[in-house]
């Protein structure tokens, strides 16, 4: 036990750090300077960018400009090249107005993936079923930004409710209930957004590995024993096709950063993805570099994390 | 002979060959089938959409600007008295309507197929590509070790070209000299000490340091940690805007599970007997991969590429979406779509033509994927 989490942490710092040269590589070696983004800017002079690059570090080699950064980044005072305010302030802000956005959604996947995946599997073959599962495919298929547009046009048409943005603007005047209700429509149809895709893969594999307990011959004794198919059903198949559900539990980290680009975007959603989106338009590379390496540290922590449980929660496992 | 013993003797061929038995499964899978005349209707538009808004004198123009004519509703006639000669809708009427610069929904929607369904192949064609060769290798030479020897002359030679990229030429030479005089010297010793044995320095030099199979997995560890679409953005976003390079990006991007299933594949085959029994044979490596083993391990990977090719689709959408990808007069269905959000309530056929558009195809894709899928489950098979 503790050598597999010593071995694993050993692996994965040095898997994080091939991360962090290769994501350093890619945006370094590619065609343009970030000295250069701004070229009609008349107060961007030679002089300018001489200054530019020496307060960056940019006329350095490169390997001493990657050290300088995960210097920077480490003790903390790595700043924005746009605005010279510290990117862990700025990502920290950020990820606090996306942190509701992902709650949301990930609440509404967990809690309605389940029930739709397992009626599925009981009424195999059925109507219910057939409905799910085409309905799971469309929403698999269907493009984010439209989506997130046919909302839009059904709930400012059908619902007058404006739903661009935090909250809406010049309403922070009057009594709670109403600011209080702006904000839940306006966090509303983001975090469903987000979640359509969660809830149809979800409720697909919850089907599949329902399907699967439900064909072991302990749910057929358990049914030939005489049980009533509620007990069937939650009791001796529901429990142990939840196995890999809980490891899941594990996967969901890297969401926290995540932030879908697109459809924050499109409400003008102050969170992480925008700002990453941003910082890529104005080759802000050290936003870009420090997304990029807490989210690698996140899908790594995420990994590890379901090892554990599943290490925790499946007694045949043993390492 | 008795009639019994003619049984057990001849060799009894299957009623049917796998190919047949495939489609009458696939057959049952009417949303397959759907998806599959989808793809094929799809897939004729995008051809024939290509010759017709090319050239120099397209039947279908996309580019042509009536700002006269700007944002008319799907169906609507052409006010023919203030159009020039040859500025008419081929059709009669707009089919698709019209954008807020006045050019043909239906033309762009035509030009924007082709982007689509070349963006889609051409990037799960690079992924699968790139897939079988890693998880090949890391298949079926998975076991053999670099030696330690190899690593550093790797290292030596990759710095020496590194710091002549850079533009110091001294010392990247030097650097390249002392690889390949490293790489002399160890031929050599290893001449010398064939007989003899070799010296305790010679001997860590030799030993196993890395097999082929970890580093090709670490790799794709490496690459799983990378969020992809903000990786695929950032990349786009830093080269230059144009079809090619999206589709490189995605489909370098895209490999690592492929990868993953053709190595579990090889790993599997390679102890089959047949793999065995061609090797006994004295056949060569590469033939027993090509010709033995990768039929067998085929099938599975070009299903996932059937769903590949949805996701490529949508990412490219999303991207011309967010402004990036083929450069702008070109039409693409993300980009209709994102010209037409400025007018989302007056002319909602923007959205919605594009939208179902992309919708269709990446639903035909799913579903045929899916239904491939089905159709080779070997437990399905059985019933």
């Amino acid at each position: 036990m503790f050598s597999f989490i010593g071995r694993s942490i050993i692996q994965k710092t040095i898997t994080l750090f091939f991360v962090s040269v290769v994501s350093f590589l890619i945006i370094h070696l590619a065609p343009g300077e970030p000295s250069q983004v701004d070229p009609l800017n008349p107060k961007f002079t030679p002089e300018m960018v001489e200054r530019f690059k020496k307060e960056f570090h940019l006329d350095k080699p490169l390997y001493m400009q990657y050290i300088y950064f995960y210097k920077g980044l480490f003790t903390g005072k790595i700043v924005s090249w746009k605005d010279n305010q510290s990117v862990l302030l700025k990502i920290w802000e950020r990820f606090l107005n996306s942190l509701p956005l992902f709650i949301v959604g990930t609440i509404l996947t967990w809690t309605l993936s389940f029930p739709v995946g397992i009626r599925s599997a009981i009424f195999r073959g059925g109507i219910y079923d057939r409905s799910a599962t085409f309905l799971a495919y469309l929403l698999i298929s269907i493009p984010g930004f439209f989506f997130a547009y046919i909302l839009i046009i059904l709930t400012v048409t059908v619902l007058h409710v404006p739903v661009i943005g935090m909250e809406t603007f010049g309403l922070s005047t009057y009594s709670w209930p109403p600011v209080f209700m702006d904000r839940i429509w306006h966090l509303l149809i983001p975090s469903v957004l987000g979640a359509t895709g969660g809830i149809a893969v979800l409720s697909r594999y919850v089907r599949s590995q329902m399907l699967e307990v439900e064909g072991q011959d302990y749910v057929r004794t358990a049914r030939a024993k005489g049980l009533s198919s509620e007990q069937v059903h939650y009791k001796h198949a529901l429990r142990n096709a939840l196995l890999p559900f809980v490891t899941m539990f594990g996967l969901i980290l890297p969401g926290l950063i995540g932030g879908s680009v697109i459809i924050e975007s499109i409400f003008s959603w102050p969170g992480m993805g925008r700002m990453a989106y941003e910082a890529i338009l104005a080759r802000d590379y050290p936003i870009i570099l420090t997304v990029n390496f807490i989210s690698a540290v996140l899908v790594l922590a995420g990994t590890f994390l379901s090892d554990l449980l599943y290490l925790v929660v499946d007694p045949r496992i043993r390492l | 002979m008795t009639s019994a013993e003619n049984i057990l003797e001849r060799p009894e061929t299957p009623r049917r060959t796998r190919l047949q038995e495939l489609w009458l499964l696939f057959k049952e899978n009417r949303l397959a089938i759907l998806g599959l005349v989808i793809f094929v209707l799809f897939f004729s538009t995008a051809v024939v959409g290509v010759i017709l808004t090319s050239g120099e004198d397209p039947v279908f123009d996309p580019a042509l600007i009536r700002l006269q004519e700007k944002l008319l509703p799907p169906l609507a006639r052409p006010n023919l008295e203030t159009l020039a000669h040859g500025e008419a809708p081929r059709l009669g009427v707009y089919l698709f309507g019209t954008d807020d610069l006045g050019r043909d929904v239906f033309s762009r929607m035509l030009q924007g197929a082709w982007v689509s369904l070349t963006v889609g192949f051409v990037a799960v064609g690079i992924s699968v590509l790139v897939g079988i060769f890693m998880g090949g290798i890391a298949g079926y030479f998975g076991q053999s070790h670099i030696k330690n020897d190899q690593v550093i002359i790797t290292v030596i030679m990759f710095a020496g070209v590194v710091l002549l990229g850079l533009g110091k030429e001294m010392a990247g030479v030097v650097l390249l000299l002392v690889g390949h005089a490293s790489i002399v010297l160890l031929l050599v010793s290893k001449r010398i000490f064939r007989k003899r044995t070799p010296p305790k320095w010679l001997k860590m030099l030799h030993r196993n340091a890395i097999s082929l199979d970890t580093i090709i997995m670490r790799l794709v560890d490496i690459m799983l940690c990378f969020p992809s679409f903000f990786l695929i953005l950032t990349v786009v976003a830093l080269l230059p805007a144009s079809m090619y390079n999206i589709m490189i990006v995605i489909g370098l991007t895209s490999w690592m599970g492929t990868t993953r299933f053709v190595r579990a594949e090889f790993l599997s085959l390679r102890e089959q007997d047949f793999v065995a029994a061609a090797k006994a044979l004295g056949i060569g490596n590469f033939r027993i991969i090509f010709r033995h083993m990768m039929p067998n391990a085929i099938a599975p990977v070009l299903v996932s590429a059937t769903i590949g090719i949805a996701t490529a689709i949508l990412t490219e959408a999303g991207l011309s979406f967010l402004g990036f990808g083929v450069p702008p007069p070109h039409a693409t269905w993300g980009n209709i779509l994102s010209d037409g959000k400025r007018f989302i309530f007056d002319a909602p056929w923007l959205t919605w033509i594009p939208g179902t558009a992309i919708l269709i195809v990446v639903l035909c894709f799913n579903l045929f994927g899916e239904g491939l899928k089905d159709a080779m489950n070997p437990k399905l098979r059985e019933k």
